[in-house]
C-alpha cells in the first residue's frame, strides 16, 4: 500500500513536471474553450446559441484523450525507453501495481482538468443541462479506451515515434472528435467513420449527457463500450516492457 | 550456505544461443564476478536469475526459489538488488527523490540519506535530475537503488562501466561492505582489473561456457588453476631484445621464445633452479634483467588465452 501510494505520487509529480503535459492537458484545452466562447467563429449545431454550451462537453472529451492517451502513452514510451519499466520489474512493486498507480494518476488529473475546465465554462456562461451523471461513465469507458490506445503506441513503438504518432492522433481526433468542429458539420462518409471513433463517441455522449433536453445515443455507448474492451486488450498482448 | 545454484543453463534468443549449459554457484558473503568478452553470456546469466529471461534449459534457483516462476520472482524482489546496464531511472528525477520512491518499495528499506552518503551523492547531486547527473554519479545511483531494500542477494551487471577513480572505489568500499554484512554478490565485468579486485571468485565466461573459474590467486597460479585452467607452465622475462635464445635454451633446457621485442617466454615451470639458470646467463653476457615472472601468469594473460578463439573483442549481439 506504502508502495502504491508513493508511486502514484510519484507519477503525479513526473507529469506535473513535464511541461508538456500541462499544456497539453490544461492549458490548450481551456486555451480554446475561452478563445472560442469568445470569439464565436466556428460552426455550431442547430439549436445552439452560445458557443460555451457547445464547448465546454467537447472540451471535456479533449481533456480525457490528453491525458489518458497522448500523455499516458507519451511517457510510458519514454520510460520503456529509459528502461525504467524494465527495472520497476525488479522491484517489490511489479507491473499490476504500477498500472495501478498510472491509472489513480489519471483519474487525479481528470478530477483537476475536469474542476477547472467546468469552472472556466461556467464563468464564460455555460448552462449545463441533461442526464449530467451519464457523463462519468462515458468518462469511465473513453479513459480506458483511451489508455489502451496510448499504451498500445507506448509499448510497441519506439519513444520519438510514439510521441510524434499520439500528438499527430491528438490532432486528427481533436478535428474528427466533435470536440470543437460538431460531428454534423462532417461530411457524412466521414462523419460515419468519426462517430466509430472512440472521440467522436465520447464528445456525442458528454454532448448528450451536459446539454439541456440532450440525451446519450446508445451508438455512443456502443463504441465506447467497443475500445475500451479491443484497446487494452491488443495492447496487453502487444507490450514489449524492454 | 548456498544461495544461487545454476546448472545446464541455456539461455536463446530465436536461433542465438547465449548461454550454453552454464553452471554457476555462489554463497552467502561471497563476491562472484562473471567475467567475459562482450556478448559472452554474463548479462543474459544474469538477467536470467534476475526473472527478466526464461532458461531454454537447466535449472535457476535463488534462495531457493526459481526466479522465472511468477509467485517466487515476487518473493524475491524483497530479497534481491538488482543494478542493470542501463540504469532504468526516471530522467526527471534526482537521487534522492528517486531513492525515497525504491524506499517505499520495499518492506525494510535502508535509510535514503545515509546511501546517498555512502554514495557520495549528497548535496545539489542529490537534487539533481538523473538525465543530468554525470556517468559515474548515474552509476552510483543506480548502485544505491539496488542497495536501498537491503537485499541478500546483489545482482550488478558491469557497475564500475564508465565509473571515474574515486567513483570506482566508492563502489568497490560498498561491494567490501556488502560482503562483509553477508550479501551474496554476482558481479559482471569485462574488465580484469576489477575482478581481480572485486571478487573472492571469477568465473570466465566465453561463447556462454564457463571456461574457468576460481580466486583470482587460483586463476593466475600456473598448473594448479581451478577448473579447466592449467594453461602451459611458464616463466617470463624482459631483457634486451634479439637475445640469442637458440643458446639460452640450450642452457635451460626448455624452449625460449622471443614474444615481442624484449619480451621472452621460458616454457618451464618456475622453478628455483631455471631462474637461477637464466639469471646466470644473463650476469654472464652482462644482460640487464627488466622484469620476471615465474608461476604466476597474470589474470590478463589467463583470461585471453582462455577466450582466445574466433575474432578477439568480439561483438554485443544480443538484441
Amino acid at each position: 500500500m506504502r508502495a502504491l501510494r508513493g508511486q502514484v505520487a510519484a507519477e503525479l509529480r513526473l507529469t506535473v513536471r513535464r511541461g508538456d503535459s500541462v499544456l497539453l492537458n490544461v492549458a490548450i484545452p481551456v486555451g480554446l474553450l475561452v478563445f472560442f466562447s469568445l470569439v464565436d467563429v466556428l460552426p455550431k449545431p442547430a439549436g445552439v446559441v452560445h458557443p460555451v454550451d457547445f464547448l465546454s462537453p467537447g472540451i471535456l472529451a479533449l481533456a480525457v484523450m490528453s491525458t489518458s492517451m497522448v500523455s499516458l502513452g507519451i511517457a510510458t514510451g519514454f520510460e520503456r525507453q529509459y528502461g525504467v519499466l524494465k527495472r520497476l520489474g525488479a522491484t517489490p512493486l511489479g507491473r499490476p501495481k504500477l498500472l495501478t498507480a498510472k491509472i489513480a494518476a489519471i483519474a487525479a488529473i481528470e478530477l483537476v482538468q475536469a474542476a477547472v475546465i467546468v469552472a472556466v465554462a461556467l464563468l464564460l456562461g455555460w448552462n449545463p443541462g441533461g442526464p449530467v451523471a451519464l457523463a462519468v461513465p462515458a468518462i469511465l469507458l473513453a479513459t480506458i479506451a483511451f489508455s489502451g490506445l496510448g499504451l498500445l503506441m507506448a509499448g510497441g513503438l519506439r519513444a520519438e515515434v510514439t510521441l510524434a504518432a499520439a500528438n499527430g492522433l491528438y490532432l486528427v481526433l481533436l478535428l474528427l472528435g466533435g470536440m470543437i468542429f460538431p460531428l454534423s458539420k462532417l461530411p457524412s462518409g466521414l462523419r460515419t467513420v468519426a462517430q466509430a471513433l472512440p472521440a467522436g463517441a465520447l464528445s456525442d455522449a458528454l454532448h448528450g449527457a451536459l446539454t439541456t433536453g440532450g440525451a446519450v445515443p446508445a451508438r455512443a455507448w456502443v463504441v465506447l463500450a467497443a475500445w475500451a474492451v479491443a484497446a487494452p486488450l491488443v495492447a496487453a498482448r502487444t507490450f514489449r516492457w524492454e | 550456505m548456498t544461495v544461487i545454484e545454476v546448472s545446464g543453463l541455456v539461455v536463446r534468443y530465436g536461433g542465438l544461443v547465449a548461454v550454453d549449459g552454464l553452471n554457476l554457484e555462489a554463497d552467502a558473503g561471497q563476491v562472484v564476478a562473471l567475467l567475459g568478452r562482450n556478448g559472452a553470456g554474463k548479462t543474459s546469466t544474469v538477467e536470467t536469475l534476475e526473472g527478466y529471461r526464461r532458461a531454454a534449459a537447466g535449472t535457476v534457483r535463488v534462495l531457493g526459489l526459481d526466479p522465472q516462476r511468477r509467485d517466487d520472482h515476487h518473493r524475491l524482489t524483497q530479497r534481491v538488488g538488482v543494478m542493470l546496464q542501463r540504469s532504468g531511472v526516471y530522467p526527471a528525477m534526482g537521487p534522492a527523490e528517486a531513492l525515497r520512491l525504491f524506499a517505499s518499495y520495499y518492506q525494510r528499506p535502508e535509510d535514503p540519506d545515509v546511501l546517498l552518503e555512502r554514495l557520495g551523492l549528497t548535496g545539489a547531486v542529490a537534487r539533481t535530475p538523473w538525465r543530468r547527473l554525470s556517468g559515474g554519479e548515474q552509476q552510483r545511483l543506480s548502485l544505491a537503488l539496488a542497495l536501498v531494500g537491503r537485499p541478500e542477494v546483489a545482482f550488478l551487471d558491469e557497475p564500475t562501466a564508465g565509473v571515474d577513480p574515486q567513483g570506482r572505489l566508492a563502489i568497490r568500499t560498498v561491494v567490501t561492505e556488502l560482503r562483509a554484512a553477508g550479501v551474496c554478490v554476482v558481479l559482471t565485468t569485462h574488465e580484469l582489473e576489477e575482478a581481480e579486485r572485486l571478487a573472492d571468485r571469477i568465473v570466465i565466461i566465453d561463447c556462454g561456457r564457463v571456461v574457468a573459474a576460481g580466486t583470482p590467486a587460483e586463476l593466475t597460479t600456473s598448473g594448479r588453476g581451478g577448473a579447466g585452467v592449467g594453461g602451459p607452465l611458464e616463466i617470463r622475462f624482459g631483457a634486451p631484445p634479439g637475445l640469442d635464445t637458440a643458446a639460452l635454451t640450450t642452457r635451460l633446457r626448455a624452449a625460449v621464445v622471443e614474444l615481442r621485442p624484449g619480451e621472452y617466454r621460458v616454457d618451464a615451470p618456475g622453478l628455483p633452479a631455471t631462474v637461477a639458470a637464466l639469471t646466470a646467463w644473463l650476469a654472464e653476457h652482462d644482460l640487464p634483467l627488466a622484469d620476471l615472472r615465474a608461476g604466476r601468469q597474470r589474470l590478463e594473460d589467463v583470461f585471453l588465452r582462455l577466450t582466445a578463439g574466433d575474432g578477439a573483442g568480439g561483438s554485443d549481439t544480443r538484441p
